[in-house]
């Protein structure tokens, strides 16, 4: 194991990766990735695999408009296929209140050069075949937003990574931060010293502890929640392309794999804060009951498994992203609330900018981790299951 | 000539070869949970109850490494493939 490095990155996720690449994009490819199991096994390798832009505020939308472009390049830029698919993302709408505000969405989305619309329950219909659309009145609809595979763009994110001379090390564990007079000295873990002036706090759900670590002197509260998701069996391709989405069923989100074709989601059901991520009972049933009300057809279709993953949750929903000016150099980038995977891209790009550049076009002061401290939330962004 | 190895398959849920198993070990991916990931293996209706153990055969005769060393991955709940239907049927009350 290197003993320096000039960045040392705590969490081997797909955020913790794309910053690595981006950094190493940039020139800066003295980096040390660390991670205490293998990689993606935190959010990443338990996210719903859902890549939207349809969000409700300005900052989430455009980073999410920039992240749908560097999806779509992601094959050709990391030479590997993340097997990303603009299937699309449909929001059903049950009242006249969700229309409403769905269509100050969509009006707020088309602003920023997102081609979201309202469209009617047969058109809904249309594009999921199956779709129970009883008592729905409308749908917010966006053929951009799509879908990938979190384990392909781990492997993609570290493999193009460690190409440009980032070092990745797994089953590494941050065990302590060294700090001086302010200053980063070294990072400390279960397999030796690295000496370093910059660490990045990638750790989403882990992320409060590395704060501790380095004495982070602002709070940033972050908690982990455990969320679950399903799998089903594969079924016959093309049936339900787009994420479909009702929050009048508990937030229930599901979509069937781009390569695969199970029928993968979950609903809102969290328990937490907890570090506990076994599977229960009451998710399984939860889910099955949502599934089939809105695709009754699923019935008959088998449960293949199920498991528990983290959403590190912020009091708004948005992720704490930025520098710590007390601790020279330590930067956050966590407490993603369930929006890491889709946000990776954009985030390790414009990071990685502040960090060489000192400045980004991108809308980063949108996650200003100081906001917590100051008790300047943002509006609780539009969050699903 | 075709290599012998792509013709025998270790997952039969995902139609994984034991050619691609290995050429991942021979990348450096070893470590089983990645190889379930990236290859699919166990990840299927069977959940592993095939593939697993001769994954970990393939691993451990390929890094030297002893069967036992090497971590089963989690075995996931519902276990067996159980329909949505049977599961709704006994959540009528919500």
């Amino acid at each position: 194991m290197r003993s320096e490095a000039k960045t040392v990155i705590i969490g081997g996720g797909i955020i913790g990766l794309s910053i690595a690449y981006n950094l190493a994009k940039l020139g800066e490819s003295d980096v040390v990735v660390l991670e205490k199991s293998y990689l993606g096994n935190g959010s990443t390798f338990r996210c719903g695999t859902g890549i939207r832009q349809q969000f409700g505020d300005e900052a989430n939308i455009r980073m999410m408009k920039r992240s749908v472009e560097l999806w779509k390049g992601m094959k050709d830029e990391l030479g590997c296929d993340v097997e990303f698919k603009q299937s699309g993302y449909l929001f059903l709408l049950y009242d006249e209140e969700e229309l409403r505000s769905f269509k100050a969405n969509v009006k707020l989305q088309n602003r920023f050069g997102v081609p979201s619309r309202i469209i009617s329950p047969d058109e809904a219909k249309m594009i999921v075949p199956p779709l129970n659309t009883e008592g729905v009145i409308a749908a917010a609809w966006n053929h951009t937003d799509g879908k990938a595979n979190p384990f392909r763009a781990v492997f993609a994110y570290a493999n193009a990574a460690k190409r440009l001379g980032v070092k990745i090390y797994e089953y590494t564990e941050a065990r302590d931060i060294k700090v001086e007079e302010g200053r980063i000295k070294a990072v400390l873990t279960n397999r030796g010293e690295i000496r370093t002036g910059r660490v990045i706090n990638a750790a989403n759900a882990w992320a409060p502890i590395i704060n501790r670590m380095a004495g982070v002197p602002i709070r940033i509260p972050i908690e982990p929640y455990k969320h679950q998701g399903i799998k089903t069996e594969p079924i016959k391709p093309g049936q339900i392309e787009p994420m479909v989405i009702s929050f009048k069923h508990g937030g229930v989100y599901l979509t069937q794999e781009a390569n695969q074709g199970g029928v993968i989601g979950g609903y809102e059901l969290k328990y937490g804060p907890t570090y506990d991520i076994t599977p229960t009972y009451e998710f399984l049933r939860g889910v099955s009951y949502r599934f089939t009300q809105l695709i009754p057809a699923l019935k008959y279709v088998n449960v293949i498994r199920i498991w528990g993953g983290y959403y590190a949750e912020t009091p708004d929903g948005n992720a704490a992203i930025g520098r710590i000016e007390e601790l020279d150099e330590f930067y956050i980038a966590a407490g993603f609330s369930g929006h890491g995977f889709m946000l990776a891209p954009a985030v390790g790009e414009a990071l990685a900018e502040l960090i060489v550049d000192g400045k980004t076009e991108k809308p980063l002061w949108f996650y200003d981790p100081y906001r917590f401290e100051r008790g300047e939330l943002r509006e609780q962004a539009i969050q699903m299951g | 000539m075709t290599d012998p190895r792509e013709n025998i398959i270790i997952c039969r849920c995902n139609d994984v070869t034991q050619k691609e198993i290995e050429e991942l070990i021979d990348q450096g991916i070893t470590d089983i949970e990645e190889i379930k990931r990236l290859l699919r293996v166990g990840m299927g209706p069977c959940q592993g109850r095939t593939c697993i153990p001769l994954v970990i055969g393939i691993i451990a005769r390929k890094t030297g490494k002893r069967p036992e060393e090497i971590p089963v991955p989690a075995t996931r709940i519902p276990t067996r493939p159980v329909p949505m239907g049977v599961l709704v049927g006994d959540c009528d009350e919500e």
